[in-house]
């Protein structure tokens, strides 16, 4: 028995617009009538990954990007902790916006009938000044149902990406944002030092934090469309324009994967999942995937080489993010940084002791690092990587791959290729 | 002096900073001061009388320096300024001990900036007149779109290396990279290096393959003329980064220029 059949089962869209039956939340546009746009980011971003895996405070992001405050304009700001919830270490965490008490009934049908729930609670908030708006937001540590999971045939974490698309494609109004292990998203309508200061980020501490300043520049910014994007585990946050979200999203949906936030982020997110935990491309390969070399680079590359990217671009084509970006890849385990191969937005690195730390401006490491090591631009189309000692890498292959591993990897002649199966 | 409150996760303090004065030379310290009340308290400074104000603790302030005014006027900055460092600034000497980052001299008119670190993308974008000196590397589109006017020729010097699309569309003044303070690994300078470019120099000291060049360049080594022609400009580099001119002259340099004063010409007009 597939999944499928149960999806057919399950709420589809219901007339629009539905209105709060408490009162409470007063008028609001169904989430329909204002989804249906597509989204660019300007933005300034952050990412900190302790690989000793010592945990740090989410204060350490806010600190961050308060000091880039000024690349946003205050329509949204975001975060992603990884390590957060050690009381929970094997549940799934479902963060969820709700447009309404309706969109949160919905979607808690669909938690009772596939999901076993051992918590459902009110995100913890705080009133701030600057927020407001919020859309419900309630948090579920849950796992998949014994029988139905049994009964689905795939794994655990495919169940949840099912999960999380037929909630974000059927259920108007409720939103997903995030659905990983001990992680959490935590974002909104509002400049990120108020949003982290809404979501009381003083009291969650993780090995690896992400955060994101949203200067919306097509679209108006709304809660759900506040960075970052995640799909299990995998987050992103991203400054620029991905000007290939259609290509992107069509190629995506060969693969169940249903782009219905209306985001060119979005496919970042579901794109990384594909590469890496589908496929198992090696980081670097999905890297070079999707910021891709010239074709001139390739030519004037050892020859070996050039053929593993002539076919990495032929196979993996519609996947490549074209247009200006600079994203971080966050997960349980590490993090992982990359630009466009032209560097057309800014990306800078520092490393101090066990920590490593990404941004958008050297400012914003030097408000966190009292005293870094390092501090460097990565090359464009370069990742700068960071890994939790200790954590499984749910990366396929070691860091940094010769051309004929790669070359093993992509033919998958595993007998030959012992070198890429790391962790 | 009028204080807000400070949030308990906040970033940075809109409230004027704290200042003092030692005959001509004012000093204020930026710690978390928003960047509007850093550069007015900078302006309030010479407006003041003062002929030189040290900035302390800078650490991502935006437009420092930025449309200054007056040639004998300092600005040294401690710490890591933020975007558009001396934009369109006229005269002032600027001075930064640490890193810059993006869009440094951004439309400068003139002055000099002298940079005692590396500096990020976009530097010089636009920059009409004046000198910005960096000690080490420096990022993407470097110089892009320098022009020169009437008597105005802006300079560049940087110590280290540089990425792509140095010199980017270059219409004017003079570009010159070292590549000897850096700490990156491979090439002095990426490529696209002058891609259509029409106007002024760029001076690598070593080599280029021609992969790295635009089509719009002419790629020479440098004569005995042409280092003439830039050794006093590098002796004054020099002196500013305590470099020794005899080592930077040890080595032999490569001449950029454009082929066409015009290279988009035909695309864009009737013939």
């Amino acid at each position: 028995m597939t999944f499928e059949p149960l999806l057919e089962r399950m709420p589809t869209s219901r007339p629009a617009p539905m209105r709060d039956q408490s009162g409470l939340l007063g008028e609001r546009p169904s989430y329909s009538s204002e989804a249906d746009f597509k989204i660019h980011g300007g933005c300034g971003l952050m990412g900190i990954c302790d690989e000793s895996g010592t945990l740090m405070s989410g204060v350490e992001a806010i600190k961050a990007m308060a000091v880039q405050r000024d690349r946003g304009n205050g329509l949204g700001g975001g975060y992603a902790g990884y390590g957060i919830y050690p009381e929970f270490p094997d549940h799934y965490c479902f963060h969820m916006m709700y447009h309404d008490l309706k969109a949160k009934e919905d979607a808690e049908a669909v938690f009772d009938k596939y999901f076993v729930i051992d918590l459902a609670e009110p995100m913890p908030t705080r009133a701030v000044k600057g927020i407001s708006d919020a859309p419900l937001l309630w948090r579920y540590f849950l796992q998949p149902d014994p029988h139905k999971f049994e009964n689905a045939e795939i794994s655990a974490d495919d169940y949840i990406v099912h999960a999380v698309m037929l909630i974000n494609s059927s259920v108007d109004g409720a939103f997903v944002a995030s659905s990983g292990k001990n992680m959490g998203a935590f974002k909104g309508v509002g400049f990120p030092e108020e949003i982290g200061h809404y979501y009381l980020l003083e009291e969650y501490e993780g090995h690896t934090w992400t955060g994101h300043n949203r200067f919306p520049t097509n679209t108006p910014g709304w809660w759900g469309g506040a960075h970052p994007f995640t799909l299990l585990d995998w987050s992103i946050v991203h400054n620029g324009e991905i000007s290939s979200y259609g290509i992107n999203s069509r190629y995506l949906e060969a693969f169940g994967y249903k782009c219905t936030l209306g985001t060119d982020t979005e496919v970042a997110a579901y794109l990384f999942d594909l590469l890496l935990r589908r496929h198992k491309l090696p980081l670097e390969l999905a890297c070079k995937a999707l910021a891709s070399p010239l074709w001139t680079e390739i030519d004037r590359m050892p020859e070996e080489e050039a053929a593993v990217y002539r076919s990495l671009r032929a196979v993996y084509g519609p996947a490549m993010l074209n247009g200006p970006f600079a994203i971080v890849l966050g997960f349980n385990g590490g993090m992982v940084a990359l630009n466009d191969r032209i560097k057309l937005r800014p990306l800078v690195a520092a490393r101090q002791g066990t920590k490593i730390m990404v941004a958008s401006e050297e400012s914003a490491m030097r408000e966190v690092l009292d005293a870094p090591d390092q501090v460097w631009a990565p090359k464009a189309g370069e990742p700068v990587i960071a890994r939790v000692k200790g954590m499984e890498w749910p990366i396929h292959g070691d860091l940094h791959l010769s051309a004929s591993e790669v070359s093993c990897a992509v033919t998958g002649a595993h007998d030959s290729c012992e070198t890429v199966e790391v962790g | 002096m009028t204080t807000t409150t400070k949030g308990p996760i906040e970033g940075y303090i809109v409230t004027t900073p704290s200042s003092t004065r030692d005959g001509d030379t004012v000093t204020i310290d930026a710690q978390s001061v928003y960047y509007r009340q850093v550069n007015e308290a900078t302006r309030a400074a010479f407006a003041d009388g003062a002929k030189h104000v040290v900035l302390n603790h800078v650490n991502g302030q935006r437009y420092i320096g930025t449309g200054i005014k007056g040639k004998d006027l300092k600005i040294t900055v401690n710490g890591t300024p933020g975007q558009d460092m001396a934009m369109l600034m006229d005269g002032p000497t600027l001075e930064v001990f640490g890193n810059a980052q993006d869009g440094v001299g951004n439309t400068m008119n003139a002055g000099k900036v002298i940079i005692h670190g590396d500096a990020g993308d976009v530097l010089g974008y636009g920059m009409r007149g004046g000198k910005v000196f960096i000690n080490g590397d420096v990022g993407y589109r470097v110089g892009i779109h320098m022009k020169a006017y009437e008597g105005l020729r802006p300079i560049m010097v940087a110590g280290g290396k540089a990425r792509d699309f140095f010199g980017e569309y270059m219409a004017g003044g003079l570009l010159i990279l070292l590549g000897m303070n850096s700490r990156l690994e491979g090439p002095l300078v990426g490529g696209y290096v002058g891609t259509g470019m029409h106007g002024g120099a760029i001076y690598l000291r070593g080599e280029v393959e021609p992969w790295q060049c635009g089509k719009e360049v002419g790629v020479f080594a440098a004569s005995e003329d042409d280092i003439a022609d830039i050794k006093p400009v590098l002796a004054e580099y020099c002196e500013a980064m305590g470099m020794d001119l005899d080592e930077v002259l040890s080595e032999p340099f490569t001449k950029l220029i454009p082929v066409s004063h015009r290279p988009y010409g035909k695309l864009y007009t009737y013939m």
